[in-house]
């Protein structure tokens, strides 16, 4: 549909206008992110905003509107041989760069490529006040003014809109394999870590049903012969594999509706001591588990572990679903919420019950 | 927010003196002397006074003294900045982390490190090489500036192109509010909760909070790096070079380009055998497995080659490695060698601008009167124009400050940015109204005040006051304007 800018700011001006709150959807698939959504707010729909805006393959750089599907972009750049490294996973086929950021969500390869947020390079916003304002750009070093682009990345469009999105890209491997292995769970961490620690072509390493999953990618004599040296046997369907990994299509993520909890911990720190069903991915930084709780128990666990822990998937998400923070932190992201937002219009209470 | 009538120094410093060791808080002009200036020593100013807490306590309870009467606080590392980001402020405190020094742990297992800030960048590659880890980011002050230094203004160096800034080989900082408390940001896993206040606070040039601690990543040392050295007869085939590296799938580990008077520069001062009849100089390092290495170094001679290189020369040594480096790590004191002074630019293009940049910057030096030297950081688009002068003659720093001007403006002209590693702070301030416009200014005015209501951390740097971006706009515009109807007179 093209570049709907104009449109959605007289939306949000209206909007601030007539006292009301906007709810931010693009191709609707994370609806069941975040705490539920306000009943009370209308819709601020950017999935019209579409569109490639710029595209140089010799600058590692695109820049495209917030509403475009992740499946455009990496069929534009899959013909320049190119990839997003951070491998976005795709709830589905609506899936947007736009909502990829502001839900910071990024794929297998992310402690080796980089997450979404470490990609960007820049961004359009549409702020509380109705002002399209433009932040970082088209380059890979910029250090003028604060890097607003990726404060956005994991905020749940509670700064404001996300109009445009400008991305380091990357080329796509000459080569790709897949290890595996039989392994028992308290034996994992330090085998990925430790092949982790070797300067070999790895990019993603993952834990499940009893088994690990090293991936290597890069020069094909690289690949070839550190998978000679390494142990585990090579995966037919590797591709496939890690596909249903970052899109969260693996048997973990869709065999059952329990609650799914999201630890983001230190990579050799001992698992969370609960029953249940594990994914370790990241080498360990993320671990998901299947299971009833509260968010409440889950957090000291966290903690214990040196990270953070949300309630990524289902359970209850009228409280609240993301690690508390304490007090000088809440005051400052109020204000920072304040400075973008000073009527509150976006997203109310998505994020946290008090922002 | 209301502060407390005014602090005499006397009072202040008895205050500091109550839980700072006396010797501490230096309120003397000759032992101040050394703070009044950063890297960029062309803009100084003498202090207040200067504190070096030990310990994170005391820099609470100093910024909360600092908070409660409205005093300015400027935070300083090593000193190495280059765009007067840690120039003191007369009113206000310079607060120095050098007693902050310690690594504190190396975890070879996972791969992080954490480091008081006023660690240097160098030492904990240093310490960490003994696991087989090194950290990434390596600015060319990578020897004397410090770890909360390159968190303040998200350093690069040779290797971001694969290896990331800063920002991206981070994952959590201690810091001490404006107000005083004590939060940490990030943690031990690679993404947080929420909005990404650590990239916020990254670069953020010392106004949003006083690191206390940073927790980095470090990286396995690769097996072996090899560096390959083209000479061109030309920027355009040079910049043409890198596009043709990038395209064909190769990632470098570092992308240097030099232009021709920093190549014949550097090669008098390291004897690097560079091409001292090229008019452009380019050496890409290449990283990784032996095996991995082997086939990109083949492929980049190729592409070369093909691309119209005069000569191609690679590495087949560490030693052969480290001096075709030499040459361009000395390309700043070797520029310096060939002049009294010298101010380096720090713009970043989208690397297809490249020659039309460079073309435009000869244009300008013969119109200034003042030559100028070229590095670039080549795979990522970061030019570090060196503007020879000489500041004993009268009004030519003047002029050198003009001609710099007209060089950042063209950079946004042509999509880039007016600074790409070394900061806004006192430099570049005015230039930030050529980048943003004022709600876009105000944005960051607000952001600012989100974390320091009072304004008191390093005040006046990095964002603009909106009255002068007006100001300097039309001053632009005037000249502009001068220039235009000045050529159509001529014309």
């Amino acid at each position: 549909m093209g570049d709907i800018s104009q449109q959605l700011q007289e939306q949000v001006l209206q909007a601030r206008s007539g006292g009301e709150k906007l709810n931010i959807v693009g191709g609707g698939t994370k609806a069941f992110m975040g705490r539920e959504s306000s009943p009370d707010a209308g819709i601020l729909d950017v999935g019209g905003h579409t569109g490639i805006v710029d595209y140089h393959p010799v600058e590692l750089v695109m820049t495209v509107r917030a509403g475009t599907p992740l499946s455009d972009i990496e069929a534009a750049l899959a013909e320049q041989g190119q990839a997003l490294h951070f491998e976005p996973p795709h709830f589905g086929p609506e899936s947007t760069i736009g909502g990829t950021l502001a839900c910071n969500l990024s794929g297998p390869g992310r402690p080796w490529a980089g997450s979404v947020r470490d990609q960007v390079l820049g961004i359009r916003l549409l702020n509380g006040k109705g002002e399209h304002l433009r932040f970082g750009g088209e380059v890979m070093k910029n250090v003028a003014g604060y890097d607003v682009s990726r404060l956005q990345a994991g905020a749940l469009g509670t700064l404001g809109l996300i109009t445009e999105v400008s991305l380091k890209v990357m080329p796509s491997p000459a080569a790709s394999l897949t290890l595996v292995q039989d392994m028992a769970m308290d034996e994992v961490l330090h085998c990925m870590n430790s092949r982790a620690a070797e300067p070999k072509p790895i990019t993603a390493a993952c834990w499940v049903d009893g088994k690990v999953y090293l991936r290597l990618s890069g020069a094909k004599s690289a690949v070839e012969a550190t998978a000679e040296k390494w142990s585990g046997d090579v995966m037919e369907n590797g591709q496939a594999f890690w596909r249903s990994v970052q899109d969260m299509q693996h048997e973990f993520f869709t065999g059952n509706d329990s609650p799914l909890w999201r630890f983001s911990v230190g990579s050799t720190a001992a698992n969370p001591a609960i029953e249940g069903k594990w994914f370790i991915d990241w080498a360990g930084s993320q671990r998901w588990f299947r299971g009833a709780g509260e968010l409440s128990d889950m957090e000291p666990l966290a903690r214990t572990a040196g990270g953070q822990v949300s309630l990524f998937r289902g359970g209850d998400r009228s409280g609240e679903v993301m690690h508390s923070q304490p007090n000088a932190l809440k005051t400052i992201q109020c204000r920072v919420k304040n400075s973008f937002d000073p009527d509150g219009i976006f997203n109310p209470g998505r994020l946290y019950s008090w922002l | 927010m209301t502060t407390k009538t005014k602090i005499s120094k006397v009072e202040l410093a008895e205050q500091l003196r109550t839980f700072v060791d006396a010797d501490f808080v230096i309120t003397d002009d000759e032992t101040m002397k050394p703070y009044e200036c950063d890297g960029m020593s062309m803009y100084c100013e003498m202090p207040l006074l200067v504190v070096l807490p030990e310990t994170v306590t005391q820099v609470q309870r100093i910024m909360r003294i600092c908070h409660e009467y409205g005093v300015p606080v400027v935070a300083r590392g090593a000193g190495t900045g280059l765009s007067a980001g840690a120039m003191p402020n007369k009113e206000g405190v310079v607060l120095s982390l050098a007693k902050f020094n310690r690594i504190l742990h190396i975890d070879p297992l996972a791969r992080t490190a954490s480091l008081q800030p006023g660690v240097r960048n160098l030492a904990i590659s240093e310490e960490a090489a003994q696991y087989g880890l090194y950290y990434g980011p390596d600015p060319s002050s990578q020897i004397a500036c410090t770890i909360g230094g390159n968190v303040a203004e998200n350093s690069g160096g040779v290797h971001c192109l694969k290896y990331g800034l800063t920002v991206h080989n981070i994952l959590s900082v201690e810091m001490v509010t404006a107000e005083g408390d004590v939060v940490t940001v990030g943690n031990d896993g690679l993404d947080s909760c929420g909005m990404d206040l650590l990239a916020l606070l990254t670069g953020s040039e010392g106004l949003l909070g006083i690191v206390t601690e940073v927790k980095i990543k470090l990286l396995p040392t690769p097996e072996v790096a090899q560096v390959v050295m083209a000479g061109f007869d030309s920027v355009q085939k040079a910049g043409d070079a890198v596009g043709g590296i990038i395209s064909h799938g190769i990632i470098p580990a570092g992308l240097e380009m030099m232009d021709g008077h920093a190549i014949v520069a550097a090669d008098d001062f390291a004897g690097a055998g560079y091409p001292r009849e090229a008019k452009a100089l380019l050496l890409c390092e290449v990283d990784g497995t032996e095996e991995e290495v082997h086939e990109h170094i083949a492929e980049a001679e190729a592409v070369f080659r093909k691309l119209g290189a005069t000569s191609v020369r690679t590495s087949q040594s560490e030693q052969e490695r480290a001096l075709l480096w030499l040459g361009r790590k000395s390309a700043f004191p070797a520029v310096g060698r060939i002049s009294p002074d010298y101010y380096c630019m720090d713009g970043t293009i989208p690397r297809r601008h490249i020659a039309h940049v460079l073309t435009e910057m000869q244009k300008l030096s013969e119109e200034f009167g003042l030559r100028v030297a070229n590095v670039f950081h080549a795979g990522d688009g970061n030019l570090h124009p060196l503007i020879l002068f000489d500041a004993n003659v009268p009004g030519e720093f003047e002029r050198t400050e003009a001609f710099g001007a007209s060089i950042l403006k063209m950079c946004v002209e042509v999509g880039g940015c007016i600074t790409g590693e070394h900061g806004v702070g006192v430099e570049k301030v005015r230039q930030m109204a050529i980048q943003f416009n004022d709600q876009e200014l105000q944005q960051f005015h607000d952001v600012k005040a989100a974390f320091d209501p009072t304004g008191i951390l390093n005040p006046g740097k990095g964002v603009p006051a909106l009255k002068f971006c007006q100001e300097y706009r039309s001053l632009e515009y005037k000249q502009h304007k001068h220039e235009h109807t000045e050529a159509a007179q001529h014309g």
